[in-house]
């Protein structure tokens, strides 16, 4: 996966998670939880989401990486190749 | 501005009719040479004469007859009935000949008679000099009927009154002629159609007239500091009534209670009532209430009187059973 | 006897999928039942059957999107045979003639032997919706009597009022032919029946309503049929609405509520957001003002559970994991057991326990506004049960599908805003309840132990009590008991 695909999934699965969320407004190193007021199920909806679309694990350990928007495409684009 | 009272802003109306149309004359008991009853007319003979302030028998069908047929004649009379509960003996007249001759002329002849006087009770008369007829009036079609419940409308109603060709009924309560107010020196005429909204709310609309209207606004000032904030509608045209600014306030703010001194039933309150139900019936929150004297002859005790009639408290009673 | 089809629930609506049966053949359903779930592209609504009969057959299944019209199952008559019951007569002619004549006055639906000549009903099961349709009083009451949905009726007064006349000439069609009842999304949980007999209320058990109160509950989102009236008679006034739509605070739903509205029309949920929050402050200002409320906390050491759920959540597949969230509800909702004047509803001045403990769990919706909705015997459910009940309740509660005994039924409350970064949070009790535990974020502070001093995660708990239920020293204790519960994860 490329950093574009990447970003294209996480809108997406945002999209579905908090619909009236605009993800462009979000900077590359915001925290995306404080920015979208997403909450703990938001955040758990939002990383099964990305599971359930690419097939990948993400245990929990690693959550901090998906913090940033910049980090989720990261972890995306490594995990995946 | 000048410190008055009812009774002098009336006297003012009186003066300046007077004098700017000589067919404008007053007739009725003890107009002349007492000064009138309620001393309305107080000093009007010495300045105008006999001719224009004339003293009438006792005998209220002859004089008010006598007035018909002054303002088939062309003048324009006053005529003041001492109170209501005398008029009942002009019935006939007022009803049957003010009212229709121009109809029954098939629009011939016009009636311009203006007749003033006294209602309501509050003064230990007892039962047969203490009636609010003014709802019976406000039935016949064929005359106006005015209500001034304020200095201004005192000082001002009369002059249009005057203008107008058709007969004009003009209810003072005997209550507000020692009430002083300041009126501004050079007050004129007012428009004798239309409410007013005295007191601007939300939260109800209190609907009253003459001398209901000093407890409304008691009423609505007691409510204030319970937190409801009452808007205050004085009818002044008791007929034509402003439906239009009644049912605005309704719609505003979705209840309405009307304070009436005459008995409930068949009164003018059951017409307000009526017209607010018909028109504003989906706006609201809880049926018309009425404020009314209680369905007995007018006491003669003092204490009675005041248990018979509508006090502040009744009108925060009814207001507060409608979930104000 | 006759089919349920598929309703329309909206002008421009052409097909449906029923994405939820909730009966299955065999069951009795009555008029009025809500028997299932179906989607549009706009919402999600669930649906009423308009005949009483027992459930014959399933024509379709779930899943599949059907045309309007389409018949989706087949009721038939109710078990006991013995003629003229809720099974409809056929309008032909050919009907022998009742042993007492017809009247032409309005009959009592159900019963109603075919008149001799019977107002053909609309075949189609097209129901057009009238905005704001306006009914008086008397002629509800009627129709309550007669067993007629005046939202189905075409109104024949002024302005397209529903007028008697409307009313007793629906209650002529024979009850199998006349449209099924469209209920929308937002108004459909708060109409469902109890568990009672059929009710057909007498002219005089008919719920009284003053028509600006009925205007205010269209507005707010607040069923009438909930509310209690203080009003003149006991009728429901506009106050009364406004306390229920406080404390129900109701979702905005934009999509689902009215469906004459175009949904992307910014004003309607503009209007209700306004509506929400001043409901909202309206509830918080009557809590403060009635509530005498007092506040404790407490900081508790959230390493075991905080080791526990990792250590759960590393051997679960993602789909099943837990958040911490969960683990606090429980133990709030297991607490109340040691002190249960914590859990229950003031009535007037005494306070009530409730037997039962559903736990509101307070949703902040992205739009503005937060509900509480309740998840019902949250002491009971297994983590995991809590974990998906929860997951339930914040997303339907944020699509705003929620059902009236979840805005009815809190018997405390559980507020977690500190998940989004406050350290604890005082919060204000929703009434009739008497407690609100606050939960605030977890964060690492210096902990001392058998005179080792480190680093543990802990969190603050808070306790917003009712001081006429309880005093300082039983809420002590109930955060106490939470702190306790939470030491032992497993056991949760």
């Amino acid at each position: 996966m490329n950093d574009d695909d990447a970003r294209e999934l996480i809108r997406s699965v945002i999209g579905e998670v908090a619909p009236e969320a605009d993800l462009d407004s979000v900077g590359p190193d915001e925290m995306i939880q404080e920015a979208l007021d997403l909450d703990s199920i938001d955040f758990l909806n939002f990383v099964t989401g990305l599971h359930e679309r690419t097939g990948l694990e993400i245990p929990e350990r690693d959550y901090p990486e998906l913090a940033t928007v910049d980090g989720c495409v990261r972890y995306l684009t490594h995990a995946t190749t | 501005m000048s410190a008055v009272t009812y009774r002098e802003a009336l006297r003012r109306a009186l003066d300046d009719a007077l004098r700017r149309d000589g067919r404008v004359f007053l007739m009725g008991e003890d107009v002349g040479r007492y000064g009138g009853c309620y001393a309305v007319s107080l000093g009007l003979l010495e300045e105008f004469g006999p001719e224009r302030i004339r003293d009438t028998p006792l005998s209220e069908s002859g004089f008010v007859g006598a007035g018909i047929g002054a303002a088939l004649g062309g003048m324009r009379p006053i005529v003041e009935i001492m109170t209501v509960n005398f008029s009942l003996l002009a019935l006939d007249q007022i009803v049957n000949n003010a009212a229709t001759l121009l109809y029954m002329s098939g629009g011939q002849f016009n009636v311009p008679v203006v007749i003033r006087m006294t209602t309501g009770a509050g003064r230990q008369l007892g039962a047969q000099h203490s009636h609010s007829l003014e709802g019976w009036y406000t039935h016949i079609p064929g005359i106006r009927v005015l209500a001034p419940a304020t200095l201004e409308d005192a000082r001002g109603m009369l002059w249009p009154a005057l203008c107008d060709p058709d007969p004009v009924l003009i209810f003072e309560h005997g209550s507000l002629y020692n009430v002083e107010g300041e009126l501004a020196d050079d007050a004129g005429e007012v428009d004798i159609e239309g409410a007013a909204v005295r007191r601007a709310g939300h939260d109800v609309t209190i609907v009253s007239y003459g001398g209901m209207l000093r407890v409304a606004l008691a009423a609505a000032e007691a409510l204030a500091g319970d937190g409801v904030d009452a808007e205050v509608v004085d009818l002044r045209s008791l007929r034509p009534l402003d439906t239009e600014t009644l049912v605005a306030s309704a719609v505003r703010t979705h209840r309405a209670v009307v304070v009436d001194e005459g008995w409930r039933t068949g009164s003018l309150s059951a017409e307000v009532a009526a017209r607010i139900t018909e028109e504003a019936f989906y706006d609201l929150d809880a049926p018309v209430g009425r404020v009314c004297t209680a369905e007995v002859p007018m006491p003669y005790a003092k204490h009675l009187e005041d248990e018979a009639t509508p006090q502040v408290r009744d009108v925060l009673e009814a207001v507060h059973a409608m979930g104000a | 006897m006759g089919d349920f089809k598929m309703p329309s629930l909206g002008a421009d609506m052409d097909a449906g999928k029923v994405a939820r049966w909730l009966v299955k053949p065999g069951d009795v359903v009555h008029r009025g039942d809500i028997v299932a779930v179906v989607e549009t592209e706009k919402s999600t609504i669930e649906v009423e059957v308009f005949q009483a009969g027992v459930v014959e057959e399933i024509l379709v299944p779930e899943g599949t999107e059907v045309p309007v019209g389409t018949a989706l199952a087949r009721i038939g008559a109710p078990a006991e045979a013995g003629a003229p019951a809720p099974g409809p007569v056929p309008p032909a002619a050919a009907v022998p003639a009742p042993a007492a004549p017809a009247p032409p006055a309005p009959v009592p639906a159900p019963a109603a032997p075919a008149p001799p000549a019977p107002v053909p009903a609309p075949a189609t099961a097209a129901v057009t919706e009238h905005p704001g349709v306006v009914v008086s009083p008397v002629v509800r009451h009627l129709a309550e009597r007669l067993g007629v949905d005046v939202h189905l009726l075409e109104g024949s007064g002024p302005g397209g009022r529903i007028t008697r006349a409307d009313v007793e000439a629906a209650a002529l069609v024979p009850v199998g032919e006349r449209p099924v009842s469209a209920v929308r999304g937002r108004r459909a949980p708060a109409r469902r029946r109890r568990p009672a007999p059929q009710p057909a209320p007498s002219g005089a058990g008919g719920k009284r309503v003053s028509p600006w109160a009925r205007r205010v509950a269209d507005d707010l989102g607040v069923d009438v049929a909930t509310v209690e009236g203080t009003g003149p008679g006991g009728a429901v006034v506009e106050r009364d609405v406004r306390a229920a739509a406080a404390r129900e605070t109701a979702p905005p739903a934009p999509e689902g509520a009215k469906v004459h509205r175009a949904p992307t029309e910014p004003s309607a949920s503009d209007e209700r957001q306004a509506a929400m929050r001043k409901a909202i402050g309206a509830l918080m200002a009557r809590s403060k003002r009635e509530i005498p409320h007092y506040y404790l906390s407490t900081t508790i050491d959230m390493s075991r559970a905080s080791r526990w759920m990792e250590e759960e959540n590393a051997t679960r597949p993602m789909t099943e994991r837990l958040v911490l969230p969960v683990l606090l509800l429980k133990a709030a909702a297991l607490a109340v057991a040691s002190v249960p004047e914590m859990n229950g509803f003031m009535v007037g001045d005494t306070f009530e326990p409730s037997a039962e403990v559903h736990v509101g769990v307070a949703v902040s919706l992205r739009t503005g506004g937060v509900i509480a909705p309740a998840i019902h015997h949250a002491d009971r459910l297994s983590v995991d049960e809590l974990m998906a009940a929860l997951r339930d309740l914040v997303t339907r509660a944020r699509r705003g599908v929620l059902r009236s005994s979840e805005m009815s039924d809190p018997t405390i409350t559980v507020t977690n805003l500190g998940e989004l970064g406050v350290d604890s949070v005082f919060g204000v009790i929703y009434p009739p309840q008497v407690a609100l535990v606050g939960f605030g974020r977890v964060v690492e502070r210096p902990y001392a132990e058998d005179g080792m001093v480190g680093a543990r995660p802990c969190l603050t708990a808070t306790l917003s009590a009712d001081h006429r239920a309880s005093d300082g020293h039983r809420g002590g204790r109930f955060l106490a008991a939470i702190d306790h519960l939470l030491q032992s994860p497993e056991g949760l």
